[in-house]
Formats: C-alpha cells, sequence, structure tokens
C-alpha cells in the first residue's frame, strides 16, 4: 500500500498500542483497549496533515507513539528513512530535536515549579542552541511575540495563566527548535479566533520558510480544511479514510467522515439552529476486522 | 420576574510579584430563567476567572474580589459562608472546568469521584448512585460506561475526560449550568450530541446556561443571547442574530473576519487582529481595544464607553463604543471603492 508520497518524511507502518487494564469495581476483570490498530500514514517534508476523528479514537496515542513517548505494541515507524522503532533512548535524542509536540492538555505539559520563560528557554539550552543569558532571553522574547503573548509574561508560573496563553507557552517551546516535524495535538482549541489566526499563520510561514512538516491533530475540521494539505480520519482505533484535503470535503467515501462532516458547526445561527447531522450508528456500520484502505481515486484511501 | 443571576460591577484582580493584574473590569449582566448565555472573547478577557470568582473558586490571595456583587435567585454568592456555597456548587449551580486535568482527582477512579459527588447532593444509596454514573457517562457517550467508569482519569482520552466533566456538571440538574470550553476537545458528531443534551435539559427542567467558548459555530447555534468581552470588559452583548449579522463593536467585527471561511482558503491567509493584547498590569483608562482599532476616535483612548443601547438594532443588543460601526465600514467600503 503507499498511502503517498515517495520520500516521506515521515512513515508509519501497521502501528498499534494496546492498552490493558484493570476492569470495574475493585479492579475486577482486566480488559483490552486497542487504543490504535494496525495504522499506515506517510507525511512529506513540507506537508501538512489533518488527524481529525471521534474523540477516543486514538489521534493523541498515534502522536505520543510516533515521538516514541510510549512504546507501540506493534508496527514500524521511520523517520527520514531511519527506522526508530527500537532506537535506545540515547540514539533517539539525535530525531527528538527534529520532532517537536504541542500536547493536548496544555497545563499538564508546563512544569509548574519553572517560570514559563525558562520553560521555553529549556530545549535550546539543552541542546547548546543558544550561549548567553541575554541571547536567550532574546530569543525567547521573540518566541513569545510570535504567538501574541506579552514578553514580561516570561517571568511567570503557568498557573497565572488563562488556557490560551498556557496554549501558546507550548507552542513557542515547540517552534523554538526549529524542527523538521511538528506534531500538534489540538493546539489552539483555547484560542480566540483571532489569536488562532495568528498561530496558524505562523505555522504556514514556518512551513514555507523552513520547509516545517505537521501533523495536525483537531477537532475544527473548517480549519483543517484551510491548513492540512491531506486530511486523515480516524475510528476507534483505526484509519477509515485518507486522502487530499478537498477529496475529503468535496467527496468523502466513508459513512463515519460523511456523518462528521454534516456535523461541522457553522457560524451563522439560522444556518446553525436548523442543522440536523448525519447519524452514524457504530454497531452496525463499523469497519469488518479485515477491512484494508482502499485506493478509490488517486490519493484517496478508505477502509473497506 | 427577577433574573436568575445578576452580575453586578463585578472586578477581580490578582497581586503578583510583578504587580497587580486587573483581570476583571466592572462586568455588570443579567441572566433570566432558561436562557442561554454564550460568552466569546479573546484569550486571558477574564472569562474563566470571572464565573470562577462568581462561585468563590479562584484562590485568595493571590486572587482578590475587588468589588461587586453576585446575586443567584436574589443572594449574593459573594458573602455566603463557604459552606453554604459548596453546597449550591454541584447542587444547583453545576460547572464545567476548562482544565480537566487540574479539576479531576488523578488517584481516584472515575466511578469514586462521580458517585461521591451524586450522593454528596442527593439521597441516593450508593448501587442507585453507581447506577446513576454509569447513566451519566452514557449520556456523554462514553463507549462501554460500565467498565470504563472503574479506570482512572490519566486512562481516559482527552475528550473523554472532557465528558467526565459535563457529567458531573450537570449530574444533579443544576438549574444554573456554567460550562467553560466544554466541548473543546470532542469531536464534532459528539459535541453536537452533548449539545443537545444541553437542549433537552433546557427543554424538560428549564436549565439556565452559561457557555464559554472561542467557536463560533457552537454559540451560533446554542446561545440567545451573546457576550464578547475583551480585557476583563464587555464590549458587546445581544441577540445572537444581531450579533453575528450586524456586529457593532470593532473587537467582534474582528473576531467574525478571523474565521477561515472559503473566502480565506482561496486568499490563503487568515486575518489577524493587528497589535498585542491589553496591558493588564496597567489598564488603559480608554477602551482596552482602542490601540488596536482602526476605527477608535480620540475619545476611545481617553474614556471607557458605556455599555449602551446600539443605536438602530434590536432592543437588548448593548455595545460599549464611542462611534458608529457600520457608518465607518460604509465609508471605509466606499473610499476603496
Ligand atoms: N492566579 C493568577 N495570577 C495572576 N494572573 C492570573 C491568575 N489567573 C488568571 N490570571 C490572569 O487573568 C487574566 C484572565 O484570565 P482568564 O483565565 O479569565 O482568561 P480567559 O478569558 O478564560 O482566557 P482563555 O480563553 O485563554 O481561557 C489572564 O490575563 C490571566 O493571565
Ligand atoms: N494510559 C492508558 N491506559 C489505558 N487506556 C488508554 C491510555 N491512554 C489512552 N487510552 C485509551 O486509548 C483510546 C485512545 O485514546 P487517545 O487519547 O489516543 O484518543 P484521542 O483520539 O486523542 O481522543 P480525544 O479526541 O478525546 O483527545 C481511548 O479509549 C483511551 O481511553
Ligand atoms: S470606544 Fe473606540 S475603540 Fe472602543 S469600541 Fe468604540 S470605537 Fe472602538
Ligand atoms: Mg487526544
Ligand atoms: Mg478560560
Amino acid at each position: 500500500m503507499s498511502t503517498s508520497p515517495t520520500n516521506p518524511l515521515l512513515s508509519v507502518r501497521n502501528l498499534a498500542k494496546h492498552y490493558t487494564s484493570g476492569g470495574g469495581w475493585l479492579g475486577g476483570a482486566s480488559h483490552l483497549v486497542k487504543a490504535i490498530d494496525d495504522i499506515s500514514f506517510d507525511i512529506a517534508p513540507r506537508e501538512i496533515v489533518g488527524l481529525v476523528g471521534e474523540s477516543g479514537s486514538g489521534k493523541s496515542t498515534t502522536g505520543r507513539v510516533v515521538l516514541r513517548l510510549e512504546e507501540p505494541t506493534g508496527g514500524e515507524i521511520r523517520f527520514d528513512g531511519h527506522d526508530i522503532t527500537t532506537l535506545p533512548a540515547r540514539e533517539l535524542k539525535a530525531f527528538r530535536r527534529q520532532m517537536q509536540v504541542v500536547f493536548q492538555d496544555p497545563y499538564a505539559a508546563l512544569n509548574p515549579r519553572m517560570t514559563v520563560g525558562d520553560f521555553v528557554a529549556e530545549p535550546l539550552i539543552v541542546h547548546g542552541l543558544v550561549s548567553s543569558r541575554s541571547e536567550r532571553s532574546d530569543r525567547v522574547a521573540a518566541l513569545f511575540k510570535q504567538v501574541g503573548l506579552d514578553p514580561r509574561f516570561m517571568t511567570r508560573y503557568p498557573h497565572e495563566f488563562s488556557g490560551g496563553q498556557r496554549q501558546r507557552v507550548n507552542i513557542a517551546r515547540a517552534v523554538a527548535m526549529r524542527p523538521r516535524l511538528i506534531i500538534a495535538d489540538e493546539p489552539i482549541t483555547a484560542l480566540d479566533v483571532s489569536i488562532q489566526a495568528q498561530i496558524i499563520n505562523l505555522f504556514q510561514d514556518l512551513q514555507q520558510e523552513l520547509g516545517m512538516a505537521y501533523l495536525f491533530i483537531a477537532h475544527d475540521l473548517s480549519m483543517v480544511r484551510y491548513l492540512c494539505h491531506r486530511v486523515a480520519v480516524m475510528l476507534r482505533g483505526r484509519l477509515v479514510e485518507i486522502a487530499p484535503t478537498e477529496a475529503i470535503f468535496s467527496d468523502p467515501r466513508h459513512p463515519y467522515t460523511r456523518s462528521l462532516l454534516s456535523a461541522i458547526p457553522i457560524p451563522n445561527p439560522a444556518i446553525e439552529r436548523a442543522r440536523r447531522p448525519l447519524a452514524f450508528d457504530y454497531e452496525t456500520q463499523k469497519p469488518a476486522p479485515d477491512a484494508v484502505l482502499t485506493e478509490v481515486s488517486p490519493g484517496h484511501f478508505v477502509l473497506i | 420576574m427577577a433574573p436568575l443571576l445578576e452580575v453586578r460591577n463585578l472586578t477581580v484582580a490578582f497581586d503578583t510579584p510583578g504587580g497587580t493584574v486587573h483581570a476583571v473590569n466592572d462586568v455588570s449582566y443579567a441572566l433570566n430563567e432558561g436562557e442561554t448565555l454564550g460568552i466569546v472573547g479573546e484569550s486571558g478577557s477574564g472569562k474563566s476567572v470571572h464565573v470562577l470568582a462568581m462561585c468563590g473558586l479562584i484562590p485568595r490571595p493571590p486572587g482578590r474580589i475587588v468589588a461587586g456583587e453576585v446575586l443567584f435567585q436574589g443572594r449574593d454568592l459573594l458573602t455566603l459562608p463557604e459552606r453554604a456555597l459548596r453546597d449550591i456548587r454541584g447542587g444547583q449551580i453545576g460547572f464545567v472546568f476548562q482544565d480537566p486535568m487540574t479539576s479531576l482527582n488523578p488517584v481516584l477512579t472515575v466511578e469514586r469521584q462521580l458517585v461521591e459527588l451524586i450522593r454528596r447532593h442527593t439521597k441516593l444509596d450508593a448501587r442507585a448512585a453507581r447506577a446513576r454514573a454509569i447513566e451519566l457517562l452514557e449520556i456523554v457517550r462514553i463507549p462501554d460506561a460500565a467498565r470504563r467508569i472503574g479506570q482512572y482519569p490519566h486512562q481516559f482520552s482527552g475528550g473523554m475526560r472532557q465528558r467526565v466533566m459535563i457529567a458531573i456538571g450537570v449530574a444533579c440538574r443544576p438549574k444554573l449550568l456554567i460550562a467553560d470550553e466544554a466541548t473543546t476537545a470532542l469531536d464534532v458528531t459528539v459535541q453536537a450530541q452533548i449539545l443537545d443534551m444541553v437542549k433537552d435539559l433546557k427543554r424538560e427542567f428549564g436549565t439556565t446556561v452559561i457557555w464559554i467558548t472561542h467557536d463560533m459555530g457552537v454559540v451560533a447555534g446554542i446561545a440567545d443571547t451573546i457576550q464578547v468581552m475583551y480585557g476583563g470588559r464587555i464590549m458587546e452583548r445581544g441577540p445572537v442574530d444581531a450579533i453575528f449579522a450586524d456586529p457593532r463593536s470593532a473587537y467582534s467585527w474582528g473576531l467574525l473576519q478571523s474565521l477561515p471561511t472559503a473566502e480565506r482558503r482561496a486568499e490563503g491567509r487568515l486575518h489577524q487582529i493587528p497589535g498585542s493584547p491589553p496591558d493588564l498590569y496597567k489598564p488603559a483608562v480608554g477602551d482596552p481595544f482602542a490601540p488596536r482599532n482602526v476605527f477608535a476616535t480620540p475619545r476611545c483612548q481617553l474614556e471607557m464607553p458605556p455599555l449602551r443601547q446600539a443605536e438602530g438594532s434590536v432592543p437588548g443588543h448593548l455595545v460599549a463604543a464611542w462611534y458608529d460601526l457600520p457608518a465607518a465600514l460604509k465609508a471605509r467600503r466606499e473610499t476603496v471603492a
């Protein structure tokens, strides 16, 4: 199967992550959650791929496993042609610098006892990218401005920030390293639409100027449509559709994708009050266990 | 009929080593029973702090209620003893917090947290409370709820945790539901189901709702009234149709211009409001948005405009503006043409 470009920056094959956990009351029977199940996709250099889908379908898990923050249960991850699936921590470090992450939960990602300025500067120091104190604070101040934060906030602690301000601190840290790939897990959900526009413009500038690629995990499908080159749709751990953005929006093939697109809220009160999303019933419409991603038109794959 | 909630001149500050942060400045509004108020606005404009302050939930110090009253069914929440307030929270006022990981207890299972809350506010015994807890998780569409209720918060996805928060918020069928960015981590299908559930609550129990969000599509569908905040102040407030069709504050207009529409896709660039957010250490004497507002008049810099009826719009459409945005936009179109 070739779900895309010839020389991908990131290539994921048959990736799986299963969790077992103690079940109900008093730790009864344990059960298995297939958080991700046989996922394959590629991201080309400079490409922005949107990852959308059901809440709980495995989007964040995909991000964490690709970054090797968690070990996969199976499958293969290649970055720039190198197999990093089982690379030991020491050798992984060189790749870590090229792959940055913006976590979904902005508060959990921050260190509560570190000022946000130090938090943003930390990777720059670890990788020896700044030499003096003043260079460091200039760099951090510039990053703060890029994400729409007052540089005077550098000396504050995370609990003094609003939700959207925390999210921007995390974005500043991720772009500080000028990585080749950013995995951004719902990075703009807590921002007002003007600051969302500012961050998305920044992502696009970095993509164009430095050739950064992104895995953009999001629920805001209007923004996905605006920003992404291709879109992948997940449902209960499986990738059900992947295609160029306009193909997903104009010609969705999987019933789940169709239902999802029909539920996008429209910023127009008269339309929005009257809208009735298409129903999707997982039990009767779920993909068969042996379904495979099949190319239905050039670059457009559906799990059937 | 007296309003269910009346906020009068609420002003909240934080005393920090860097100076005093003026987070909420002189916010006043009233909410009728059964009404749904959508609050949108700048990130950092005091949306969360003002609702947290209403329910006695900001840390004091560094937080400080500088002034104001919050009348809920006629009683001032700000002067109520902590115990009485605790009974109201989670009972008559249901709260869905913006940050699930800091409000859920990481070392207790979801089941423990839900059951304890239900038992505190109802007469249900342990078994009935557990059944109700599972029912709530099903209402918020957690698959396999009876099994997953025994798990810990970190074993849930971001959106599943958010749904636990929503379940907690509605557990006791509150009179007032305050939801702060409650559906940001949900896919649009589940989000639509949650919004339908809120509409059902309104219909069946007459629940009043404050819905804080950045999603203009969501407020368009759920809100009766919209309130736009900037720099700790209300810039505009009015019936949802009027705000979308005929915004009168330059800030609301700027927000609507920033949406990723088909037009913007064709242009390849999103509009963002120029300039930087207001300095909350040194609040402006005038309108906090004036420095970023291309339509601002000299008076805007010097004097904060009062929130008053927007001329020529529907009753209840209020705006804090010294000048006439529609006229300014029209003049601009004419000079361009
Ligand atoms: N403990 C604190 N100490 C100092 N400043 C604080 C504290 N808590 C909040 N603030 C400040 O108060 C202001 C209002 O914050 P609030 O959380 O209400 O914003 P918000 O409108 O909810 O924003 P968002 O949309 O990003 O969630 C922000 O500028 C924030 O930095
Ligand atoms: N540490 C863990 N232990 C057990 N189950 C887990 C763990 N982490 C995630 N899961 C489960 O794996 C599934 C996928 O979770 P994930 O966080 O990847 O979803 P998601 O697509 O990011 O959802 P959301 O949109 O709600 O953030 C969920 O059912 C979740 O409960
Ligand atoms: S007072 Fe001036 S800056 Fe403020 S809303 Fe009115 S015109 Fe705009
Ligand atoms: Mg997630
Ligand atoms: Mg907030």
